[in-house]
């Protein structure tokens, strides 16, 4: 039999000894907000904060630090949840109708979640249908050893908690109907139960609201109907008084009403006040309203919904009343659930401190006790698709220098948000300081970048920078919604910073460059611009400078029929503290730009497009190089991404999904539906043949093969073996490598000489992979240090005795070539060997946990199953593979990012990163703690 | 050289007759069938009986159909021994001056007795109405597809080697997904596996006829498929499109290669294939050739001056170089390759035998030219 090509290693015990030291994969936590969330719960005792998804996962939040997650076994939707105030328990219920029950655990002092137990309601009997045991509300009595449960049906069941044993005592409408009126009747049911409240003062009576309109308070201990109130609207939601001298109720015609209790008057036909405030016109339903008293004077009211159905039907909104002040929060994106942060103990008033809002796409939290009621920004859940994420990018190590530097132009401008403190801040983090600072910039479709900070297990938003203030867009005026002019009732205000619309998909980011040392940013866009900016602190109003790279260099017989480039604005520009654009060049014809990358020493940026590549040197403002990597019968890469029916087609996509993103509420659901149907068909090729495959290697001519896949700046040998010097490196799709020898001038002539570019070497890869990435070993087999670490002592300086060697990285195998001569050395087939395609690939420091100071390089690549693979550097052996992605989440392993110590990112979700470790040592996982007193151990009862 | 002595000629039954034709001198001798010895001896023998030591020779046969074959290594000359019945008829040529149109594989269609053939060698010029088609030297003639490792594997498998090359012609084959039925411990079980679905007429899978439909893809280069999938399978296979080894199941097993117990290098001769599929040449491979990284096509560096040089591999000794004629319809870019195995060993062995020599260059001839600064 043909010998087994593979070049394991052997099992060498020593050396797995040193891979376990080394390597270990651990998904450790998952970063921004969760997709799709359906659910919130809050239990002031512990001061936890749970988001429950429609994929069935819960997600506990403290103080920053604090989160743990559990995932029910079914994907189900989590419809509500509820804290078992005090006990660490939290019980929740799916769109299955099952009950679980939930316990945070301690394991190895740190808190986990464990599903404990679930429950479905059994049927009454058989002629009932399955409907009427169908749950809407639950509600956990305060001293938690019962819960009531709400059904469908009308009928309210008690569960002995926390075991969810049924006890026999439950109540339907028939007992109610006993006590109501015979006008009130009117032969009709009572409805499904709405709400269910418990008393605020006596723990034994509960106030059960129908959907009809009914609400009764009912007494357990004595089974009897204490007070009715005949309600003649339909009952969204109820909320008590403190007092429990009275309650509110809210109703579908977008009105609330106070009722007051008292033990004389049995049977309320009138409410104390009605009050329909965005009245007279027919309005939406209150889906949820809480009534908070305040010392300081008039109660507090918030509720959801409620606004003029003709004129603001489909705004999301949530008003703020407290005597004369009035204000209508204006989401982006649907209400799913609020919950106010207030005094619970033996306190005479509630006095809110805070308003916590779970929206879609975003958590907005309300500080209620500063005037103006201003946002407090989240230390978690940062909406990281605020605008889409069209890339990402990681640094590692940040100095402590642009650190400050970056999080002081992020304080000034955070406006209308307050520095108040956290409210929800259960819970202690455990874990330790982050060793060091770590920077996730995301570029976005909006001509965005945010800067997060990534050093620990909160992702949070440091600062933001806007690409789009340089250009003129149609879409320059500011958004008009909150703007004079309209009018001022209902007195919106725009809350959230979730804003999927681009006004215009040409700013979209495409590829960021940073060096961290000098604070240098390169970010490049969809429209083929490369925007060079310097960090500053100082305000700043100056004009940019323009330059134009023609990358097709003469070639004949193209047209571009794509966007047109983005018109820069003329005349000078205010730019804040921060990041501030200094240089633009725009690629022509304006493809959005694949590749990027800067040499702050050098003063050098070198970008790619889908036609070539150009060098700039922006100290002088002037071009270097521009290069053409067309192949002449490339059309498509010429035509632009707009003419073609593929593309046509993936935009249609595109804006499906958009629309379908936008439309939030649920009652469009059947149009959404078939938006999918519509996408669907879209995506569907042409071809009905059964599935199969064409074998054939790849040409020279096949399309868009002159795509600038990758790019690198490299001080080594590549004109002869013993003088060294700046050089640049291109790699294309269609596996051709261009390196060129730089003639930098020296720092202090910087301005006077210009620097000049000799193209050195030109190699074909033979298989014709496109090239991922290149880049160049020292003469021990180390990656280059970065600019300025070694003229700064940053770094160890670079082997230059010892020859160097070039890792050059197709999607199908790995070459390590050596320098100057360009000599095969080692290699790796992965695809003829695994069948699997390169997508991302990293060169990674990997330090063992056995020993402080022991380290190795390795390669990391993502492939297109989805899986990692660890090569040593420069033999490329094999060392360790991970399953990491599902080979169907296409986008997840599109957005993969590695940093330089063996962690990476990728997005579950357009919201969502998810992030893993590869190495043994450097791990970001939460470490939090949760302390409680569960009054009995539910596994003793059960 | 001396062991194949002129033997008086019909004394056993085991001799072939051989009737060698230089110039205008005929030679007759007679060789062992059992023991015909390598070619290099024979060549030798041939320039010794025709006294011309030093002149580069051409050796054609004709063969049972009566086309004109060459003699350039052991095999064909094996084959040209035992096929002989009982007279060999040889025409050798001065290489300078040869002939190479004459041989040929139409020759079969075109009914052409032997002797017409030696009119044609003999007076090249008077037949000639128009100027014939160009083919290449037969050692510039190198395999399309082959059939390996038969001595190893079940009779029902077929493990193929189809040689891309860079060439213009398409390797021409789809595949899909499917199922087939295995015989497990737990009785037949239906398992997922890959199969050819179509074929591309005029492209080299179906020239071979050695693939077919429905075939079953057991292995690519070595590597089983199963638990595979379909786009993994294709990856592999375009990956390795340059020099691809595909394992099948023939979905129809009538035509199995029946194996040969005391050959380990089983020549396919079915006739009826030999006349289907007249453009290849059926080649056998050492297993430790196939396995060999080193049919590897290199990638290709150009210098600044736009010179041309293939990357060497260092560790196979940098300083090895080769200086080949570049083959005119060769696109440089498109075809330049080399062996480095090959070339590493013949720089490594000083003295190769003229057979062995030759074996090296039509390795290196496979791979293509080698153009060297």
């Amino acid at each position: 039999m043909m010998k087994f090509r593979f070049r394991r290693q052997g099992n060498d015990p020593q050396r797995e000894k040193i891979k376990q030291d080394l390597f270990a994969f651990n998904k450790t936590v998952e970063h921004g907000f969760p997709n799709q969330p359906s659910a919130l719960a809050y239990d002031p005792k512990l001061q936890l904060m749970a988001i429950g998804t429609k994929s069935g996962a819960i997600k506990v939040y403290g103080s920053p630090g604090v989160e743990f997650t559990g995932l029910h076994k079914d994907t189900a939707t989590v419809t509500q949840m509820h804290f078992l105030h005090g006990q660490g328990r939290i019980l929740s219920l799916l769109d299955d109708n099952t009950l679980h029950l939930w316990e945070i655990g301690q394991r190895e002092q740190c808190s986990s979640l464990e599903e404990v137990c679930s429950f479905t309601i059994p049927c009454r009997t058989v002629i009932e249908s399955t409907s009427a045991t169908r749950v809407t509300v639950l509600l956990p009595k305060l001293n938690c050893d019962l819960l009531a449960v709400g059904t469908e049906g009308g009928g309210v069941h008690f569960l002995e908690l926390p075991s969810l044993t049924l006890l026999d005592k439950s109540l339907f409408q028939d007992e109610i109907m006993q006590s109501v009126p015979d006008e009130y009747k009117c032969g009709k049911s009572l409805g499904p139960v709405e709400s269910l409240q418990e008393h605020p003062q006596h723990p034994d009576k509960i106030l059960i609201g129908y959907s009809r309109g009914l609400v009764v308070l009912w007494d357990l201990q004595t089974r009897h109907v204490d007070n009715l109130f005949l309600g003649k609207q339909q009952l969204e939601s109820l909320v008590w008084e403190r007092s429990g001298n009275s309650f509110v109720s809210s109703h579908s015609d977008g009105g609330y009403m106070v009722w007051s209790v008292s033990s004389s008057t049995p049977c309320t036909n009138e409410p104390v006040s009605s009050t329909i405030t965005y009245g007279p016109f027919p309005c939406k339903a209150v889906n949820k309203i809480l009534w908070r008293t305040a010392e300081s004077g008039s109660p507090l009211v918030l509720f959801s919904g409620g606004m003029p159905r003709a004129s603001y039907g489909d705004r999301h909104c949530l008003t703020i009343l407290q005597d004369s002040q009035h204000v209508t929060l204006d989401f982006t994106s649907r209400v799913i659930d609020f919950f106010t942060v207030h005094c619970t103990d033996a306190h005479k008033f509630d006095d809110p401190s805070a308003l916590v809002v779970l929206l879609e796409e975003e958590l907005v939290v309300i500080d209620l006790q500063t005037a103006g009621w201003p946002t407090i920004p989240a230390p978690y859940l940062a909406p990281l698709h605020s605008s889409a994420i069209t890339c990402s990018y990681h640094i590692s190590n940040v100095p402590t220098k642009l650190w400050e530097r970056v999080v002081s132009a992020g304080q000034q401008q955070g406006s209308l948000q307050t520095h108040t403190n956290w409210p929800i801040c259960g819970g202690k983090n455990l874990a330790p300081d982050p060793k060091q600072q770590e920077l996730m910039l995301t570029g976005h479709e909006d001509g965005t970048v945010r800067f997060w900070d990534a050093s620990g297990v909160s992702l949070r938003p440091l600062y933001k920078l806007s690409t789009a203030n340089i250009f003129q867009t149609d879409c320059d005026h500011n958004d008009s919604l909150t703007q004079a002019g309209e009018e001022e009732w209902p007195p919106f205000r725009k809350v959230g910073c979730f804003d999927p619309y681009s006004d215009d998909p040409r700013l979209g980011i495409q590829k960021i460059c940073l060096c961290k040392y000098s604070g240098k940013l390169v970010v490049a866009g969809t429209a083929g611009q490369v925007i060079v900016l310097y960090l500053s602190d100082e305000k700043s109003d100056h004009m940019i400078d323009v330059a134009t790279v023609d990358l097709l260099q003469d070639r004949e017989g193209f047209t571009w029929k794509g966007h047109d480039r983005l018109p820069p604005k003329s005349g000078s520009v205010v730019f804040a503290p921060g990041f501030q654009p200094v240089v633009l060049v725009q690629c022509m014809p304006p493809a959005a730009v694949t590749a990027v990358t800067l040499h702050a020493e050098w003063n050098l940026i070198a970008f790619g497009t889908s036609h070539g590549f150009g060098l700039f040197d922006y100290h002088r403002r002037s071009p270097v190089l521009a290069r053409c990597t067309l192949h002449p019968n490339d059309s498509l890469a010429m035509e632009g991404p707009l003419s073609r029916v593929k593309s046509l087609k993936k935009s249609l996509r595109q804006s499906f999904r958009r629309i379908r993103k936008s439309r939030v509420s649920g009652k469009k659901r059947v149009s959404s539906t078939l938006c999918e149907a519509n996408a669907h068909l879209a995506e569907q090729d042409a071809e009905v043949t059964p599935v199969q495959r064409r074998i054939e290697p790849r040409s020279a001519d096949d399309s868009l093969s002159g795509v600038v896949r990758c790019l690198c700046f490299a001080d080594t040998f590549l004109r002869d073996g013993t003088h060294h010097g700046p050089t640049m490196w291109a790699g294309t799709n269609s596996g051709s490598v261009y390196a060129y020898a730089l003639d930098v001038p020296s720092q202090e002539k910087f301005s006077e000489q210009s620097v000049e570019a000799l193209l050195g070497k030109e190699i074909q890869l033979m298989h014709r992979a496109p090239v991922v990435s290149i880049a160049v070993l020292d003469g021990r087999g180390n990656p280059l240090p970065e600019p300025y670490e070694v003229s700064r002592d940053l770094a160890k300086a670079p082997d230059m005795q010892g020859s160097h060697s070039v890792l050059i990285a197709s999607e199908e195998q790995f070459k390590v070539f050596m320098l100057p001569k360009v000599s095969a050395k080692t290699k790796f087939k992965l695809t003829a060997h695994e069948g699997c395609r390169v997508r991302k690939v990293a060169l990674v420091n990997f330090s063992s946990v056995a020993s402080e100071d022991y380290s190795e390089n390795g390669l990391v690549c993502l492939t297109n199953l989805g899986d990692i693979h660890v090569f040593s550097i420069p033999a490329l052996r094999p060392q360790v593979r991970y399953d990491c992605i599902r080979k169907e989440d296409i986008s997840g392993i599109a957005s993969c990012v590695f940093t330089k110590t063996g962690q990476g990112f990728y997005l579950i979700s357009p919201s969502e990163y998810e992030r893993f470790s590869l190495s043994a040592r450097v791990i970001t996982e939460p470490l939090c703690q949760v302390e409680f007193d569960r009054p009995h151990d539910s596994s003793e009862t059960r | 050289m001396n062991k194949n002595h002129r033997v008086p000629s019909s004394r056993t039954l085991s001799a072939v007759e051989v009737k060698s034709k230089f110039g205008a001198e005929f030679r007759r001798f007679s060789l062992d069938r059992s023991k015909p010895g390598r070619f290099d001896e024979f060549y030798g023998l041939l320039q010794h009986v025709h006294r011309i030591p030093n002149v580069d020779l051409l050796v054609g046969y004709a063969d049972i159909h009566g086309d004109l074959l060459p003699i350039n290594n052991d095999d064909n000359y094996h084959k040209a021994i035992s096929t002989a019945a009982p007279l060999l008829r040889l025409f050798l040529q001065r290489k300078e001056e040869a002939e190479y149109s004459a041989f040929g594989t139409n020759s079969l269609t075109r009914k052409k007795t032997p002797a017409a053939l030696a009119a044609v060698l003999l007076r090249p010029d008077a037949n000639r109405k128009k100027p014939p088609v160009i083919i290449s030297l037969p050692k510039d003639f190198r395999p399309v597809s082959s059939i390996i490792d038969v001595d190893i594997l079940p009779e029902t498998h077929r493990r193929v080697r189809l040689y891309k090359h860079g060439q213009e012609k398409p390797l021409g084959f789809y595949i899909r997904d499917g199922s087939s039925v295995r015989v497990t411990p737990q009785g037949l079980e239906k398992v997922p596996g890959i199969f050819i679905s179509r074929l591309v007429p005029g492209g080299l899978a179906e020239s071979t006829g050695l693939l077919a439909v429905n075939d079953e893809v057991l292995e690519v280069n070595g590597i089983e498929v199963a638990g595979k999938s379909l786009d993994q399978v294709t990856d592999m296979m375009i990956a390795n499109s340059h020099n691809l080894i595909i394992t099948v199941k023939p979905a129809n097993q009538r035509n199995n290669v029946v194996r040969n117990s005391n050959t380990s290098y089983y020549s396919y001769s079915a006739p009826g294939a030999v006349a289907m599929t007249p453009s290849h040449i059926i080649q056998n491979f050492r297993p430790e050739e196939v396995e060999s990284d080193d049919d590897e096509e290199e990638d290709l560096v150009i210098e600044t001056g736009g010179d041309m040089r293939l990357a060497p591999l260092s560790a196979a000794g940098a300083t090895a170089s080769y200086s080949m004629p570049s083959l005119p319809r060769y696109e440089p870019h498109l075809n330049l390759r080399h062996s480095n195995g090959a070339m590493a060993t013949s720089s490594s062995v000083g003295s190769l035998s003229t057979n062995e020599r030759g074996l090296e260059r039509r390795n290196l001839e496979e791979d293509g030219t080698v153009i060297t600064l």
